[in-house]
């Protein structure tokens, strides 16, 4: 557990230095506020409307920003460390893979976190100091939530860029891999199933298709912000809501999107020729 | 007792085979120098040294285990390891890269800076590690690669990108490792000035073992010729008709013959008792010589059989060629 702790702590450090925390941070804080303050600028009013249009406009924006964060942290993770020649130094210390892998997604995961928490946590302390009439209990819990849901996005894709980085012999690679990824999961994914929804005329059994929405990590984070309001989602996102997904049932398939890709992950790692 | 022993280890990528029927072995306290030419399998046998690879073929075993095992990890405190061209963490520090090798391995953070200082890192223990030159990196490397006082340590290319003063320093400590039981493999492309400092040579070429042994074990192996150099005052015509061998005068007023290993005894003795004769100093061949010996006659015996089997291929083919024709076929074939 030391080796994973001190490789997690190396790799916070590296983030640190390079200034990624103190980026990532500054862009979740303004795009906060922005979004609480003038989000609802384009229905002609400026200024705080509500908790819940709030959440629902930061987590429809989060989806594009976060995962694409995510996999630039970590692309090289692995990749990187082998054209540097220190992976291969690395397994020459008392330090499983198994270990090396886990204390990277610790330490990447803490700056995400802790940008996620400052950035968003910042905008949520702004709304209850200068907003008119909001509840903090009703504030804290749909940030908490949201802050929650956007670290395990994050770590969803920390782990995909995992996947990608032991898999590929080139820095290059994994980098394009990764931009691939991010726009399957984001733009593509979505796109192809409202196509083949209009194309089929809605011919898709109606059990089925909500549950698509789970083999896209980016869907049950938004799914999992729209759940706690009464609102309905719009788009896609209009089908599920009519589905009652339990919060917890969401919760639980993002882990699974974690262990999953982790393990593919630490599987690959194991069968890369050093 | 034996510390790494290799038996028979091949290993192939593909069809491309990289270490043929690899037998070498290292006792506690030997320093064994591994050469050999770009692609000729030392990095690969380090590799399987360290467990990295799992040789295609044989046994290796290091403190009396398999390297590949999941018992050797507790060995792995007492190995050191340097790399070829090892780029550390560039936005650390160099004190907190080693302070993290430190933590993986379980030793002291003091130990870190005193090893700083006794690479010479001390100065520089505070910049991050980008703006390090190929030296001080391959410093840093040195300095965590015994951060243990390891009792297995390979080295792989450690004096290239160092300055003679730092090249000498880093020898002193591989001595002095060397002196409290540590056994080392040390690869280079450096020859001169390694030779002092190492017990056994394995000279490999082209995934063979071209030689192994003490250095003196291989001058005998090789007809290569000790040099004797004299000077004094004689008659060199009859000097060197009583010795049997042309004597060559050398610019700066010294003498010197060239003699084989097994007749230096008789004709240093000769010389001795030669009057006139007032300074004699032998120069054996050296481990360069040794070297392009056993490499370049490893290929060319490697060529001749090559030649041969082509020359009877072609024989045995009666062809319409004319002379030229089978000519260029054979330069072809080469």
């Amino acid at each position: 557990m030391k080796s994973v702790l001190a490789v997690a702590e190396k790799e916070l450090k590296d983030g640190l230095r390079n200034r990624w925390l103190i980026a990532i941070t500054l862009i979740f804080a303004v795009m906060a506020s922005g979004i609480a303050w003038f989000g609802s600028a384009s229905v002609g009013s400026v200024g705080f409307s509500s908790v819940a249009n709030t959440i629902t406009s930061l987590s429809s924006l989060n989806v594009f920003l976060l995962p694409l964060i995510a996999l630039l942290l970590s692309y090289h993770a692995i990749v990187g460390e082998d054209e540097d020649g220190t992976l291969l130094l690395l397994l020459t210390y008392p330090i499983t893979k198994g270990e090396l892998l886990f204390g990277k997604l610790i330490g990447q995961t803490s700056i995400l976190a802790i940008a996620t928490i400052i950035g968003f946590g910042s905008a949520c302390l702004s709304i209850l100091f200068f907003a008119d009439g909001v509840i903090a209990a009703d504030l804290f819990s749909a940030f908490g939530l949201f802050i929650l849901s956007a670290i395990l996005l994050g770590m969803i894709f920390i782990c995909l860029a995992y996947v990608i980085s032991s898999w590929v012999s080139e820095k290059s690679k994994a980098a394009g891999l990764a931009l691939i990824t991010w726009f399957f999961f984001v733009l593509i994914y979505d796109m192809g199933l409202l196509g083949l929804l209009v194309a089929t005329e809605g011919q898709v059994h109606a059990d089925i298709f909500p549950y698509l929405l789970l083999l896209n990590p980016t869907d049950i984070f938004r799914l999992v912000n729209l759940v706690t309001f009464e609102t309905n989602g719009t788009g896609l996102l209009s089908i599920a809501s009519d589905q009652s997904f339990s919060l917890s049932g969401l919760l639980i398939s993002m882990v699974i999107w974690i262990v999953l890709p982790f393990s593919l992950a630490y599987y690959r790692l194991k069968r890369r020729p050093i | 007792m034996s510390i790494i022993q290799l038996e028979n280890i091949s290993h192939q990528f593909g069809n491309l085979s990289v270490l043929d029927s690899l037998s070498l072995n290292l006792n506690k306290g030997e320093v064994l120098g591994l050469f050999g030419h770009n692609g000729a399998g030392k990095t690969t046998s380090m590799k399987m040294i360290l467990g990295l690879l799992e040789p295609t073929q044989g046994t290796i075993k290091v403190f009396g285990e398999s390297p590949c095992s999941s018992n050797f990890n507790h060995f792995r405190y007492q190995i050191g390891f340097l790399p070829e061209n090892v780029s550390f963490y560039q936005e650390l520090t160099g004190l907190e890269v080693l302070q993290f090798f430190a933590k993986l391995k379980k030793v002291s953070l003091t130990r870190c800076e005193q090893l700083l200082q006794k690479v010479g890192l001390s100065d520089a223990a505070s910049r991050k590690v980008k703006t390090y030159s190929k030296g001080m990196k391959q410093r840093l490397g040195l300095a965590q690669a015994i951060l243990t006082e390891p009792s297995l340590l390979l080295l792989d290319e450690p004096t290239v990108g160092l300055d003679p003063i730092a090249t000498q320093e880093f020898y002193d400590i591989v001595d002095h490792l060397k002196n409290n039981g540590c056994s080392i493999i040390l690869c280079s492309h450096v020859l001169p000035g390694v030779e002092k400092h190492i017990d056994k040579v394995a000279i490999l070429s082209k995934g063979q073992l071209a030689a192994f042994g003490s250095i003196q074990d291989l001058r005998k192996q090789t007809p290569l010729a000790t040099r004797i150099n004299f000077s004094g005052c004689f008659d060199i015509e009859k000097l060197s008709n009583k010795l049997g061998i042309a004597i060559t005068s050398e610019d700066d007023g010294n003498f010197s013959i060239q003699i084989s290993s097994q007749d230096k005894l008789n004709i240093v003795k000769t010389l001795l008792a030669q009057p006139g004769i007032n300074n004699l100093d032998t120069v054996p061949p050296s481990l360069e010589q040794l070297y392009r010996h056993f490499v370049l006659d490893e290929s060319k015996n490697k060529n001749e059989e090559f030649e041969k089997l082509n020359c009877e291929k072609i024989n045995q083919e009666p062809s319409s060629d004319t002379p030229k024709q089978e000519k260029n076929k054979k330069r072809d074939a080469l």
